[in-house]
């Protein structure tokens, strides 16, 4: 009898495509418990970008000779790769951007500038990142339109019985998410949101920073109308990042940057814009990155997303279970099941950067700090939290490390 | 030394259109009109149809504009080949029988360059028959992904 299983990735071997696993950081093994905020590079993406720096590179779009042709082929290339993966209708709805606050800035300055006003209502969550929180913040302010946040709980879930309530304080416009919270790993109910963002005749705006490295995404399933993720995230380079939007909303809005390769014809009596993506991609472009993306795209899809979120999970499980050990840190965020590869915690009385230093001498990489989300620091009561993060790479070994450091942080502090 | 992609891209026939296109001029109180443009090489066409008394069929196509052999060529030989069918025939006309008739292999910057007469067509007859917008003409729709 055949069963069905999820394919399963094996870490030790994965662990062999990135070359930093080979070194020892202050005598230790490396445990990197930091791909929130940015993932190690494997082989296959260094190799490509340097492939194509070698072989394929010119400027793109412009020239009509080899090298540029192999150049917008892999550029393009890397393009298709961002539309499949999204499950996009078209290329044209996959432009390249800088990261995902330049994303979310794109989305707020191009379609909430000319389309917000007083009476207008533009929603975030308590939950949300700045590169999400702050540019709805000041356009809000700008354009006279009401700003509310849907509040969290103690746990970090998004309380939506708030929502009628919010939906009373005016005509809502836009809602705009995290997909997966950086702080809590909190994985919001994106489809409900989006549901309800429809139903007030809203746009749905998605930042998928967190969730595009770890699970398939589908933005015709999901529903939303503009998603964003950026590439260093998901074992890509930095620099390059990707705005999703639905066709008609892209071809309706305005240009955020004007310059070259956004045009179409320039004159001085005035300029037309160039068809979808490039109409948002003025400028060179990152090239290279955008390739290193492709690659990136390919090197995860290798490995599968199923089996990526599983072996994360399980992980997750671990070191709950392990840091439920030790009485003297606090867990913050939802249960295991709500939960993605992130986990925020304090350790009592010791200020989370002192714990990050400690740690750091046993090797353990973690962040300590606000993580960009000063409004969910403030509704949890806490200034900074510790936190470690996981991906395909991590292994328990790395989790037992973070757990012999922290004795190690209890008896310093002792 | 020569390389026959080259001696290819520029054969005669498509010398031949360029230096003396077919459907060239002005069709005064035209039917249906449009401009396109293409940043890449700056080429341009402006094309103006005339329909017949039935209202469906292309009595007169004419282009003008200038750009590149391949832009140029391309869209005089898009005049032949259009000039008599109906307007739901040209909406409906797929790249690849332009190709065809181009005969040479593009590379997808070059093929923007050559779908630019059929694209600005299509976006004439849109505009005053309503028929469907040009898509999947872009040369980067259909790239062979390694």
């Amino acid at each position: 009898m055949a069963v069905e299983t999820v394919k399963r990735l094996d870490a030790r071997a994965l662990r062999g495509d990135f070359p930093i696993f080979e070194e020892k950081i202050k005598g230790n093994p490396l445990a990197y418990l930091d791909s929130a905020a940015s993932s190690q590079k494997p082989r296959q993406v260094l190799d490509r970008m340097r492939e194509a720096y070698e072989h394929e590179y010119a400027n793109v779009h412009r020239g009509v000779y080899e090298l540029a042709d192999r150049a917008t082929e892999a550029y393009e290339g890397a393009r298709l790769k961002v539309q499949r993966l999204l499950n996009a209708r078209s290329r044209r709805e996959v432009v390249f951007t800088r990261n995902v606050t330049y994303a979310m800035n794109l989305i707020a300055y191009a379609w909430g500038l000319p389309n917000l006003g007083p009476g207008d209502v533009a929603v975030v969550t308590e939950l949300d990142h700045h590169a999400v929180f702050v540019p709805w913040q000041y356009i809000a302010g700008r354009t006279g339109a009401e700003f509310r946040a849907i509040p969290v709980d103690a746990d970090g879930e998004l309380q939506l019985d708030a929502l009628d309530e919010i939906a009373s304080a005016g005509r809502v416009r836009v809602v705009a998410t995290n997909y997966i919270s950086n702080t809590l790993g909190t994985v919001n109910p994106i489809e409900r949101l989006t549901a309800w963002a429809h139903e007030q005749g809203a746009i749905m705006v998605v930042d998928a920073a967190q969730a595009a490295p770890h699970r398939a995404l589908d933005v015709q399933a999901l529903g939303c109308d503009f998603l964003g993720f950026t590439s260093h995230k998901m074992c890509g380079p930095g620099g390059a990042g990707v705005l999703w939007g639905r066709e008609e909303l892209l071809a309706a809005m305005e240009p955020f940057e004007t310059g070259g390769e956004m045009i179409r014809s320039v004159k001085l009596e005035g300029t037309t814009w160039n068809d979808l993506p490039y109409k948002f991609e003025a400028g060179t472009p990152a090239i290279v990155e955008a390739v290193g993306l492709g690659a990136a795209v390919d090197y995860l899809e290798g490995i599968g997303f199923d089996a990526i979120s599983e072996h994360e999970h399980e992980l997750t499980a671990y070191a709950l279970e392990r840091l439920a050990e030790l009485p003297w840190v606090r867990i913050f965020g939802p249960p295991l099941e709500r939960r993605a590869g992130i986990i925020s915690f304090e350790v009592e009385g010791v200020h989370p950067h002192d714990v990050a230093q400690i740690l750091d001498r046993h090797g353990v990489a973690i962040r300590a700090g606000h993580h960009c989300t000063q409004p969910l620091m403030r509704r949890l009561g806490v200034a900074a939290t510790n936190r470690a993060s996981f991906y395909l790479y991590s292994i328990p070994e790395e989790i037992d490390q973070l757990v012999e450091g922290l004795h190690d942080v209890r008896k310093v502090f002792a | 030394m020569s390389d026959p992609a080259f001696e290819d891209l520029y054969r005669e026939v498509i010398l031949d259109h360029y230096k003396n296109p077919r459907g060239h001029g002005v069709i005064e109180d035209a039917d249906a009109e449009a401009e396109g443009q293409n940043p890449l090489c700056g080429d341009e066409v402006s094309i103006y149809v005339a329909f017949g008394d039935d209202g469906e069929t292309i009595d007169d196509v004419r282009f003008s504009g200038r750009g590149c052999a391949i832009s140029q060529a391309a869209t005089s030989m898009l005049m032949e080949m259009t000039k008599g069918r109906t307007v739901q025939q040209v909406a409906e006309m797929d790249k690849d029988e332009l190709l065809a008739e181009i005969g040479v292999p593009l590379t997808p910057v070059r093929l923007k360059c050559a779908m630019l007469g059929l694209t600005t067509l299509k976006v004439a007859l849109h505009r005053s028959k309503g028929t469907p917008l040009p898509e999947g003409l872009d040369g980067f729709d259909d790239l062979e992904l390694g």
